[in-house]
């Protein structure tokens, strides 16, 4: 089973992350190496994602598509980043996120089976 | 004659119950009755109604479960490994409360999405509803249908018990007039605490939380008057209190502490039993009703608890001593009804009417429950 794990975070976070010294920056990034490398087996895929200052929206009003500065989310948080994993069930994947190490929130999303064979 | 149907069933604590039940019955109906010709005989037949009646339930359960089947696998083993997989599965955290509480009277309990419609007041649409939403996000996010490993059990189980106190709760905190329309939700709660407390009989807290559930439910009748108003512990009736469900809360509460591992629901069963043991509300030990609401206060840090403990200090010290304590909560709980009528009473004994008389209207602002209304009114005058 598959499911996809989205990072989400304060922006306010996001922006002191950002504000770091680089050296402080790595040691902050130890903790989430080693997580990325506890569960290397079960992670297929995932990103951190640039700022949400850095996103652009495409809206579709009436069928015309409209370009807009920002994410399409609108509020207090923002996904900093998502990582798949392919594991036995719900439980499992429960438990990569409560050992995701920089706080904030991590949903779990189930991805759409379409019943092709496991890669 | 526990030993005959321990042989009969297969079961001691099952068979223990039906011969606590029997006798029950017997203390009810045999000094109206008179003392049947071959009590033994009674206590028996008695009890293997109650067996049976047990097992209606069970069978209703397992239609239940058949029910599921098609929603969820289940591997070949004990059913009571099945029942506890199905109240595991039903109380999982990726769940709300709404859908664990609906999903576990239905499939656990075996009630019909109208009998748990009325006791919740809404419609059977609104319930059908929501179980429906959650057998769907019980297959399609994959929840498993286990057993949590021992590593999850602590929380897994606390998730359980706070559902089946929710549940409690739902029923016995329901006004007298509700009561008489509603479906006995208490009871059910209490049927499903005992089978939590048969199929993990080594887990304290579940035992903590049956025995104070029995300890509520044995002053449920006291707790109303015959109008229907709310009746203070302080003004109950002790002599309605039903002693025998009492002494099997108590016998509950020995065993869990064999076990060793405190928590929450003992210590708040062991603080409802010194209530339950007073003989008068006088008599209340209120010393140790204190270091209980401390131990609770280290396991469970609340605010709620804290102003519980106030409330203790009031009467084992005196107004003056718990006010500060009170007034300290305000910040956190003032929107709290309870907080405000505490504060009332303190300040009332204190003779400082015209504020008491402000916290009292405060306290009304914030329930709506019609008999704690009631309540309030008549202390405003």
């Amino acid at each position: 089973m598959k499911y996809v794990l989205l990072f989400g975070e304060t922006k306010e976070r996001a922006k002191q992350w950002e504000g770091m010294p680089d050296a402080q920056k790595q040691a902050a990034y130890a903790p989430i190496n080693a997580w990325f490398g506890k569960y290397g087996s079960k992670i297929t895929g995932g990103h951190e994602l640039q700022p949400d200052r850095t996103a652009t929206t495409v809206k579709f009003n009436n069928g015309k598509a409209v370009v807009t500065d920002g994410p399409f989310i609108e509020g207090k948080e923002t996904i900093g980043g998502y990582a798949e994993v392919t594991v036995a069930d719900l439980d499992e994947a429960i438990e990569m996120a409560k050992g995701w190490p920089t706080g904030g929130s991590v949903e779990v999303r189930p991805v759409v089976d379409r019943g092709e064979p496991e890669r | 004659m526990t030993a005959a149907l321990v042989r009969a069933l297969g079961d001691f604590d099952l068979a223990e119950e039906l011969v606590q039940e029997a006798l029950l019955e017997a203390v009810e109906h045999w000094p109206k009755d008179g003392i049947p010709d071959k009590p033994g005989a009674w206590l028996l037949t008695t009890a293997r109604r109650k067996a049976v009646d047990q097992f209606r339930r069970q069978a209703r359960f397992r239609e239940k479960l058949a029910l599921l089947e098609g929603v969820l696998m289940r591997d070949d083993t004990a059913e009571g490994d099945d029942r506890l997989r199905l109240i595991f599965t039903c109380c999982h955290p990726a769940l709300s409360r709404e859908a664990q509480v609906a999903l576990t009277l239905r499939a656990v309990a075996g009630l019909t999405t109208i009998e748990i419609a009325r006791a919740f007041i809404t419609s059977e649409a609104t319930i059908a509803q929501r179980i429906v939403r959650a057998k769907r996000k019980i297959v399609e996010a994959k929840i498993p249908y286990r057993v949590p490993a021992e590593r999850d059990m602590g929380e897994r189980l606390d998730e359980v018990l706070a559902v089946l106190y929710l549940m409690f709760n739902e029923g016995y905190l329901a006004t007298a007039g509700d009561r008489a329309s509603r479906r006995d939700l208490a009871e059910d709660a209490i049927w499903l605490a005992g089978l939590m407390v048969r199929l993990m009989p080594e887990e304290p807290e579940a035992l903590g939380l049956l025995a104070l559930m029995r300890l509520h439910l044995a002053r449920a009748d006291s707790r109303f008057d015959n109008e229907g108003n709310l009746v203070l512990l302080q003004d109950q009736d002790r002599t309605r209190w039903d002693q025998e469900r009492i002494a099997s809360a108590m016998v509950v509460l020995q065993r869990a502490a064999t076990l060793r591992r405190s928590g929450p629901y003992q210590i708040q069963a062991a603080i409802a039993a010194c209530h339950a043991d007073a003989r008068s509300w006088e008599e209340t030990d209120w010393r140790q009703i204190m270091a209980l609401y401390d131990a609770l206060l280290a396991l469970m840090p609340s605010p709620v608890v804290e102003l519980n403990r106030a409330i203790a200090r009031r009467y084992l010290v005196g107004a003056e001593a718990a006010l500060p304590e009170v007034d300290a909560l305000g910040e956190v709980l003032d929107d709290y009804y309870l907080f405000h009528a505490t504060r009332a009473e303190l300040l009332r004994d204190l003779g400082r009417d015209a504020e008491g008389r402000v916290a009292l209207g405060r306290a009304l602002e914030l329930t709506a429950n019609p008999a704690e209304r009631a309540l309030l009114q008549r202390r405003l005058g």
